[in-house]
């Protein structure tokens, strides 16, 4: 135990460990806080098609390297991501196109061109390398450098921000749109805004979990607090409690027993979800006694 | 009396189908309009015309004077509220004050305070802390007109307020409308199957079936053919 806690200790000095804890914990939460909202309004699938497109941006970014230095990927990521987020939106709102079977070629596509582009363009010794660690973030959170780390709390501060800001609206047109635009709320600037944010925070997540396993850390945590708590705002805040310790949690482990960062933390997120159905089930045979 | 909301030669419809056609009416400051119509007349679909969230296949609909949407209340007749929906009933009445606040991001306190005496004048105020999708039918009914209330400030629009009420809950509710219809002046329009209620307490009548069958005060409806026609049907006596 002694000798776990002595290593922990050790890596933490190093600040690329430091970093990787600060924008983990960020990223937990601000994926935690609009992913009650995404599951509610059954916009969970637009966060996975999304994480697909980020992954193509992040390909034909790295191919445009090999022509021009993109000093960082975001410029190219961000700005993609964000249009396919409002995009989707409004194929899954037009009633008329087949909404989900957009997404789904929307984001195979993209995975599928992304893997060509990186295949055919990229100049790195080791492509698969590169692929698997988009995909599932292997190790990016741990080489993050100063000026991305920047970067992340200034678009996680942002995220937290516009989250608190519009938190009324964003339950009004979440539990109920049409009442929220008869008696004069925009509902329709609100889904952009949820919408855009969703595009910023996949962009964020793919750093710490990679574009593969974003949905589960915004789905899991939602889901494992709805089980409990019956409030919006107890739902809210329960989630990301949860996300933030399992994101610790998983990036803690990662480091001692040396596993996949991203795995790790979703491991951690699966394990609270299945502990909180359990406790659910015990609560309500309780209630019921 | 200001006019608040004028409807000219406007015609209903979905996807090229038309529902209704032919309608024209005024509504002004303190009118109570009862809308009257058979199952699928299109009573729900003007109304939510309205409120602007289905479009009219011709004409238009449009508010007056200094009444902006924000200040309207509404009932819908069927909220799918989804099973798992977690949202305390205390949350969901403050929602109605939303269009009050505006660009600020909170509830002041006048807003809660006026959302815990509409919930104690509704008798919810003993659900306050509890999950909506766990109350009964009519207990939701009442949280929901809690929230239409919270945002009508000028006019109220009801759609069946009463589906799902006990009988005195109804003539509470009725009463409650009319004491807001009369000393806040709030507008009220209301679509009711219940013609009892609707002739004692409307001042206007819109009735309709596939057109505009017929609009005027309550007095004009009970002397009209279409109006005797109708209430012989519902039973109601009236001297
Ligand atoms: N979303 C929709 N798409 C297509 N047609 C619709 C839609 N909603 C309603 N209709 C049709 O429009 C007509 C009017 O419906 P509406 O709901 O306005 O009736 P209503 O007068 O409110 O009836 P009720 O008394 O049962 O509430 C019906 O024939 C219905 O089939
Ligand atoms: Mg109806």
């Amino acid at each position: 135990m002694t000798d776990l806690w002595n290593t922990l200790v050790y890596y933490f000095q190093f600040p690329f460990v430091q970093y990787a804890m600060i924008v983990g914990l960020l990223i937990a939460l601000c994926s935690s806080l609009l992913g009650v909202t995404l599951v509610l309004k059954r916009f969970s699938f637009i966060g996975d098609g999304l994480s697909h497109v980020a992954f193509g941006a992040m390909a034909v970014s790295a191919s445009l390297n090999a022509v021009i230095t993109i000093e960082n990927d975001m410029i190219v990521v961000l700005p993609v991501t964000v249009l396919a987020a409002i995009l989707l939106l409004q194929t899954s709102q037009n009633a008329k196109i087949k909404g989900d079977a957009m997404i789904a070629m929307i984001s195979v596509g993209s995975l599928a061109l992304g893997y060509l582009l990186m295949n055919l363009f990229s100049n790195s010794p080791n492509i698969s390398g590169d692929v698997c660690s988009t995909l599932f973030g292997a190790t990016s959170i741990l080489t993050l450098t100063l000026p991305e780390v920047w970067l992340c709390v200034i678009m996680a501060v942002i995220v937290i921000a516009v989250f608190l800001l519009f938190y009324h609206k964003i339950f009004a047109v979440t539990f109920d749109e049409n009442f929220a635009s008869a008696t004069g709320v925009n509902a329709n600037a609100y889904n952009l805004l949820i919408a855009v944010i969703t595009a910023f925070i996949i962009v964020l997540a793919m750093n710490l979990v990679g574009s593969l396993l974003i949905s589960a850390l915004i789905i899991f945590p939602s889901l494992s607090a709805m089980r409990i708590f019956k409030s919006f705002r107890s739902v809210i805040l329960c989630s990301a409690v949860i996300s933030v310790i399992c994101a610790g949690m998983g990036i803690i482990l990662a480091i001692l027993f040396s596993t996949p960062v991203g795995s790790t933390i979703v491991a951690a997120d699966i394990a609270v979800f299945i502990l909180f159905s359990i406790l659910s089930g015990v609560l309500s045979r309780h209630e019921k006694a | 009396m200001g006019i608040q909301l004028q409807c000219k030669d406007t015609a209903l419809g979905y996807d090229g189908r038309v529902v209704l056609q032919g309608l024209n009416f005024v509504v002004s400051e303190g009118d109570y309009l009862c809308i009257l119509g058979e199952n699928g007349s299109g009573k729900s679909t003007l109304m939510k015309t309205l409120l602007g969230l289905h479009t009219p296949s011709r004409g238009e609909i449009q508010f007056c004077g200094d009444t902006s949407q924000k200040e309207i209340g509404y009932l819908p007749q069927q909220t799918i509220v989804q099973r798992d929906f977690p949202a305390s009933v205390q949350e969901i009445v403050l929602s109605g004050c939303l269009s009050r606040c505006g660009f600020r991001p909170f509830y002041t306190k006048q807003e809660k305070q006026l959302a815990g005496e509409i919930m104690q004048k509704l008798g919810i105020m003993d659900l306050n802390k509890r999950c909506y999708r766990e109350l009964s039918g009519g207990q939701q009914q009442r949280v929901l007109l809690a929230r239409a209330l919270c945002s009508a400030r000028k006019m109220l629009l009801l759609d069946e307020p009463v589906t799902g009420l006990d009988a005195r809950a109804s003539h509470e509710m009725y009463e409650l409308i009319a004491d807001l219809n009369q000393n806040d002046s709030v507008t009220i329009i209301m679509i009711s199957h219940d013609i009892q209620a609707s002739v004692n307490y409307a001042s206007h009548i819109l009735h309709i079936g596939g057109r505009q069958l017929f609009y005027g005060t309550k007095r004009e409806y009970l002397q009209s053919k279409v109006g005797q026609a109708f209430l012989e049907m519902g039973g109601v006596m009236h001297d």
